[in-house]
């Protein structure tokens, strides 16, 4: 069983677009969505929904007024401002709290309760490549690390169970802890990156990130003829790290056009686009040699 | 004025919104500071080309044991919602990537055997950009923040950054993409939230989050639609239904995508451009004028 | 002495679980009665961050001497050092079976963590 992650520094470098064609393309594998800060893998794979659970990311205080005695020392100790008064009425703004329990451990009269924060729903689905996990979190849902972790974590298992080869993750942007959650223990990432300034900067700091936790590193460069000189220095980036190049896609309106009818590129089209990322693909299944 | 500028996801925009934005203001004579608060990735340094004129790191407390004073109780253990300080036999363990430096555990100690020592998990720089022609003015402020590498946690570094803004009367703020507490630790003492997307299901599914999470927390939010012309309509329903005012469209441009990815600002060099976000900034000024009269 | 083997279920004719901090349950076999006991983790498992020093903790509160286990991570290693407890590596297979390969001195002592943190 192999585990590929494809990630960017940043979304909207048509990852998502690109981790579907690799799930048409390989026909039968476990998919698992771990950007689920934006989740969008599910709008262009048709999932159905076979079980969704609840998910709680960590703890929320919750202040009963009838049992405050106002004596502030909640206020005093938070470090986080989600504290506040007003006309000795006590607060606590839930957006704000970390979630540490310091009031609540020394409210003297006991009005502050840490309770679980429901912050989310993780579905295990069926699409026409087999099975999916994904999640939907909250508006401002704390804690996508863990969130991530259990997708994936569930996705590990419907594979081992299930004998599947292949495990595709759609992972998480940033370098933050739901990215770090989402390659962790991964056999390879396909890092996608576009030709620009601010492309090649999140590379090299994903790319840190990866080299960090000793992953190997595959690139591919999407919408390369956007910006040639660009693409050129992404390359020379590349061969002075020592990673692998994946392929490089053209840029083409069918990726949003195949996006609009909720479909991957290469099942909407055969144009440009699509052809290269056929041969990304077969690069990459090559390089990893993954029995698919 | 504190507008942020937000995005469901990233990739849709917002950094060239922010950036040219605060560009704008200045180039009409005002007082303007660009803040970055995607400190996962921060890029609007690579437009602005600023001259940092101040560094400095942020940290986060974490518990230091006095093994003299401890008589292992175990009370540290028990406080700490995040398991980073354990009491096993008679050692205390601490682990300072998991710390949030809440004070819990330095509180609850009745030994007062623990103190409080910085850990480095970021940094901010400081400084000012002369990309745009504006004579007279001391150039657009810039500060922004850096989460080391292999650090998790970007709220402690937000709010750092945030601690910095100064009073001016054109603060734009580049917010983390997402809707985590990442995005909320930004935007959340905004006058006036801009939403950047796209007119496609990607842009739209992520639109929809970001909105609920501004309007949550209680903030006006408009909408930037950037490659307007590309794909469906579907955008454009979601804010006729719910409301929201769309104060500006951006065409796709193959020009404008080219001198993005040179790392210029674009309103020095393309004037369709410059004349919607002109345009943007004016609307955004009345909007908030508006809310606070 | 006790030696507890993570577990996929709460039978030692189970599979051993790989993972350390976020198993469901362990067998604890006694080695002076030669018996099976389960013994639940999942609320250490659920915990968002830090599963690993929790378990380690969950251990050193009931007596455990040594460990068998697929991986340790660096966090859960420290606990377990600071609690005494000795790591080794289980391979594959059911409960039992690594019980009796331990008992016959064919399983091999870890000396430090294996995996990066958040192996799930
Ligand atoms: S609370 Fe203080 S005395 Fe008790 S174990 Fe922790 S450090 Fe030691
Ligand atoms: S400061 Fe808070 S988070 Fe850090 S170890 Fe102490 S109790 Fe835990």
């Amino acid at each position: 069983m192999k585990e590929l992650v494809i990630i960017s520094g940043k979304g909207g470098t048509g990852k998502t677009s690109i981790a579907a064609s690799f799930a048409h393309l390989a026909g039968n594998l476990v998919t698992a969505d771990c950007d689920v800060d934006a989740a969008n893998l599910h709008l262009v794979m048709s999932p159905v929904v076979r079980r969704a659970t609840g998910f709680s990311g960590g703890k929320t205080a919750v202040l009963d007024q009838g049992m405050c005695s106002g004596c502030g020392k909640c206020l005093e100790l938070c470090r986080y401002d989600a504290v506040s008064e007003e006309d000795g009425i006590y607060k606590i703004d839930k957006t704000a709290c970390e979630g540490c329990g310091v009031c609540a451990y020394f409210c003297p009269v006991k009005a502050i309760d840490m309770v679980d924060d429901e912050n989310g729903e993780w579905y295990v689905s069926d699409t026409a490549y087999g099975p999916m996990v994904h999640a939907r979190l909250n508006a401002g849902g704390e804690n996508s690390g863990k969130l991530v972790t259990l997708v994936r974590g569930q996705a590990r298992r419907i594979a081992k169970d299930g004998d599947f080869k292949v495990i595709l993750v759609d992972g998480s942007p940033g370098i933050g802890c739901p990215v770090i959650a989402s390659i962790t223990g991964a056999d390879a990432i396909l890092a996608v990156t576009e030709p620009s300034m601010s492309g090649l900067h999140d590379l090299k700091r994903v790319v840190g990130l990866a080299g960090h936790f000793g992953i190997r590193v595959l690139v591919a460069v999407n919408k390369f003829d956007i910006n040639p000189d660009m693409t050129d220095k992404v390359l020379e980036f590349v061969k002075n790290e020592q990673l692998e190049m994946a392929g490089r896609v053209h840029y083409d309106i069918d990726v949003t056009l195949a996006q609009v009818e909720g479909k991957s590129v290469v099942e909407f089209s055969d144009g440009r686009a699509a052809s290269d990322i056929r041969e990304l693909w077969r690069n990459t299944a090559e390089s990893l040699e993954l029995e698919v | 004025m504190k507008i942020a500028i937000a995005s469901g996801k990233g990739g849709t925009g917002k950094t060239t919104v922010a950036v040219n934005l605060a560009a704008i203001a200045q180039l009409n004579g005002k007082r303007s500071v660009y803040v970055d608060c995607d400190v996962e990735e921060p890029n609007g340094h690579i437009f602005l080309k600023p001259e940092i004129d101040s560094q400095q790191t942020v940290t986060n407390p974490v518990p230091v044991i006095d093994d003299e004073k401890c008589d292992s109780c175990g009370e540290c253990g028990k406080i700490c919602h995040f398991n980073a300080i354990a009491v096993i036999l008679d050692s205390v363990l601490v682990f300072p990537e998991l710390c949030h430096g809440c004070g819990g555990c330095f509180h609850a100690c009745p030994k007062g055997a623990i103190t409080e020592s910085p850990r480095e998990v970021g940094k901010i720089e400081a400084g000012r950009s002369y990309q745009v022609e504006a004579s007279g003015k001391e150039g657009i402020g810039f500060i922004h923040g850096i989460l080391n590498l292999n650090e998790a946690m970007a709220v402690p570094v937000i709010r750092a950054v945030r601690k910095m803004i100064p009073e001016s009367e054109w603060v734009v703020i580049d917010a983390p993409p997402g809707t985590s507490c990442s995005m909320v630790a930004t935007v959340r003492d905004a006058d006036y939230v801009l939403l950047v997307t796209e007119p496609t299901p990607f842009g739209l599914h992520d639109l929809e989050l970001a909105y609920r999470t501004v309007r949550d927390l209680d903030i006006t939010a408009g909408v930037v639609v950037n490659r307007a012309g590309t794909g469906d309509s579907g955008v454009g329903e979601f804010c006729a239904r719910e409301g929201i005012e769309i104060l500006a469209e951006i065409p796709e441009s193959r020009e404008i995508a080219e001198i993005y990815s040179r790392g210029s600002v674009i309103i020095n060099e393309d004037e369709g451009f410059a004349s919607i976000m002109a345009e943007l900034m004016k609307k955004v000024e009345k909007r908030i004028m508006a809310e606070q009269r | 002495m006790k030696i507890a083997i993570t577990a996929v279920g709460p039978s030692e004719e189970d599979e051993m679980d790989q993972r350390f901090g976020r198993t469901k349950y362990f067998m604890i076999y006694d080695t002076e009665a030669g018996e099976y006991q389960s013994l639940s983790n999942s609320s250490a498992a659920a915990e968002s961050q830090g599963a690993g020093i929790r378990t380690g903790e969950l251990l050193s509160n009931n007596g455990v001497g040594a460990l068998i286990t697929g991986h340790v991570g660096p966090k859960a290693f420290s606990t377990l050092i600071a609690a005494k407890i000795k790591v080794f590596s289980g391979g594959k297979g059911k409960v039992s079976e690594i019980v009796s390969r331990y008992l016959a001195g064919e399983l091999k002592e870890t000396k430090g963590p294996d995996v990066n943190s958040h192996w799930t």
